[in-house]
């Protein structure tokens, strides 16, 4: 009987462990099919033989242009932003336990718009500079709404609050600078606020890659005690997790993901905000999410860049895509929250 | 040897004092009960035992040590605590919320290990909650939600376990219950328990030491048979009350005297 109970357990272990498998394993299948459908699809769709040696570095006419230096880059960027928001969505929303906490909800993400946007139009800076003033924007803040939010007692209802209200005072630093930027400046400006892949270059993604790789790595390697952590304060610290510390390093990964992210890509709308619930609905509440949600970022920017760039007669930027997604589930959310009377 | 001892504890939050120069030593292998009225600082005082609040003075010492130089992840095999309202995970099952009691036995990279699955096998076993191993906690009751609680407690396999009001919001009936498991597991394993209790009854019934704390002072301690008295309770609680003795254990039981249905004979 206890044998049989003991094998019961293992038996539920197991089977909860390979469905993450399935399911990440299938996010990553997901995700490299929409790399390669990127790769081949465009103004001439080449077959997949001529990616192949295109990629293997043979010049060819034509070819070696549109997906060498056109689709590539704009393909990695996809995924590489795309696995930065979702994993950085999703730990906010881990750590501050609500769905809404999500850095392009609070504020973060407009933070580091605001600096990117000052390097560009009224510095006339770019590349690693922008990135570089984003990320200490996007720090900043995180650093203002979660002290703001400290001020009398802390809740994570009041921290989205308070991140919404910085977000709208933000935006209308973004919407001077836009007024007063010169004339060409604008049309540039508007759709990089708006998130889109064009017009990448493959000097920006190395830099990318080693960020996300890093920071993102911090996030996984911390994974378990991120699931110490969501049993609450005291029970964490009775687990012996240096709660102050671990909380610190996953903020600040997921904040330097998001911002560097964004400066290259613009705040590409939603994705860090749905990424995490679609992601822990598919592996099963409870098991580890991070990486999924990075896979299921990936995913919705490039489905996103996909869909802007071919379904219509008109090309859309893939935020505005993204947008039309992520806005119903917000307005849901925010349904859903008000009628069980949640934090918010 | 003793092995938890608070010396000339101050600790509070913020500015507000709440525990003021509290010396105990926690006997080993029993059952101690940390009574009190509301806000005399009994959660206080076990909240600072669990170093989840930092002491302003004094000092708090686990074999000899001071418990602020361990390291973290040993001084959880030692010595745990289940929180008056710890957070449930949305969707976790049983059987993964109480395999992350074994987090400070976990090293970085690793599942979970065969002595893992044992004392996770082991504590769902003594609370009796193997069938539920796979069910989602949010479904359970919450007479079942704390039996699991408590064995992620237990799957921690500390040799201290400290409870803050392990029976609150809990129906009579699994109020027992609880009490019985753990008396079971003091009895079985001889774990050293700590907790705050609001009923005076049954921490009499279950208790082999009882701390009475008034004002953030720790007024009395002992047997329960010995420092339950009319007067005690007068003083910490400020209640008026017969003392008779339990009918089912022979502990002390306790009867208020409130104004009214007091027969005139009675006193």
């Amino acid at each position: 009987m206890i044998e049989n109970n003991f094998s019961n357990i293992k038996a539920g272990y197991r089977r909860r462990k390979y469905r993450w498998m399935m399911v990440t394993l299938f996010l990553g299948v997901l995700t490299l099919a929409l790399c390669i459908s990127l790769l081949l699809m465009g103004n001439t769709i080449y077959p997949i033989s001529v990616v192949i040696r295109v990629l293997m570095g043979e010049q060819i006419q034509g070819a070696s242009f549109a997906i060498g230096t056109l689709r590539l880059p704009r393909m990695l960027a996809g995924l590489l932003v795309g696995i930065a928001f979702g994993m950085a969505g999703s730990t906010f929303q881990t750590i501050l336990r609500n769905p809404l906490a999500s850095p392009d909800i609070i504020g973060v993400t407009v933070g580091s718009s605001v600096g990117a946007m000052v390097c560009i139009l009224l510095l006339k800076m770019s590349g690693t500079t922008v990135s570089v003033v984003a990320v200490i924007s996007g720090l900043i803040v995180a650093a203002l709404i979660y002290m703001l939010s400290k001020v009398g007692k802390f809740s994570g209802g009041k921290l989205i609050l308070i991140g919404i209200g910085i977000q709208a005072m933000l935006k209308a630093v973004i919407s001077f600078l836009l007024l007063r930027a010169p004339q060409h400046d604008v049309p540039a400006a508007y759709r990089w606020l708006s998130g889109s892949l064009n017009g990448i270059q493959m000097v920006s993604i190395p830099k990318l890659f080693f960020v996300v790789i890093f920071f993102g790595l911090i996030i996984i390697l911390l994974g378990r005690h991120l699931r110490i952590l969501e049993l609450g304060e005291q029970s964490a610290i009775t687990l012996g997790v240096r709660t102050d510390l671990v909380r610190l390093l996953l903020i600040l990964s997921s904040v330097v993901l998001i911002a560097y992210a964004t400066a290259i890509t613009g705040p590409i709308s939603f994705v860090a905000f749905l990424a995490g619930p679609i992601a822990s609905k598919l592996v099963g509440m409870g098991a580890p999410s991070e990486f999924p949600a990075g896979l299921v970022g990936a995913i919705l920017v490039l489905g996103a860049d996909l869909i802007g760039q071919f379904a219509f007669s008109t090309r859309f930027p893939v935020g505005v895509i993204t947008g039309i997604l992520g806005a119903p589930y917000l307005i849901i959310l925010l349904i859903r929250t008000n009628r069980t009377g949640g934090a918010v | 040897m003793k092995r938890l001892k608070a010396n000339h504890i101050v600790a509070g939050y913020d500015k507000k004092i709440i525990i003021d120069g509290i010396d105990i030593t926690i006997p080993d292998n029993k059952i101690s009960v940390i009574i009190g009225a509301n806000a005399c600082g009994k959660s206080t005082l076990l909240k600072t035992l669990a170093r989840l609040i930092k002491p302003n003075s004094g000092e708090l010492l686990l074999d000899g040590k001071k418990i602020s130089e361990i390291p973290p992840k040993q001084l959880a095999q030692i010595l745990g605590l289940l929180p008056q309202s710890p957070v449930v995970p949305e969707g976790i099952t049983v059987a993964d919320l109480v395999a992350r009691g074994r987090f400070p036995y976990q090293s970085f990279l690793k599942g979970l290990s065969a002595k893992d699955y044992e004392a996770v096998e082991e504590a769902l076993e003594i609370m009796g909650i193997t069938d539920l191993a796979n069910r989602c906690v949010d479904e359970l009751s919450g007479g079942q939600r704390q039996r699991v609680w408590i064995a992620m407690a237990l799957a921690q396999q500390t040799d201290i376990l400290l409870l803050d009001e392990p029976t609150t919001y809990l129906d009579i009936t699994y109020q027992v219950e609880i009490l019985d498991l753990l008396t079971d597991l003091n009895r079985k394993r001889g774990t050293t328990i700590v907790m705050v209790l609001h009923d005076i009854n049954l921490s009499a019934r279950y208790a082999d030491h009882i701390f009475a704390l008034h004002k953030g002072k720790l007024v009395a301690q002992g047997a329960p048979s010995e420092i339950i008295t009319e007067e005690l309770i007068k003083k910490v609680f400020n209640l008026d009350c017969s003392v008779i003795k339990d009918p089912v254990s022979g502990s002390p039981f306790i009867v208020p005297k409130g104004r009214h249905h007091v027969k005139l004979n009675a006193s």
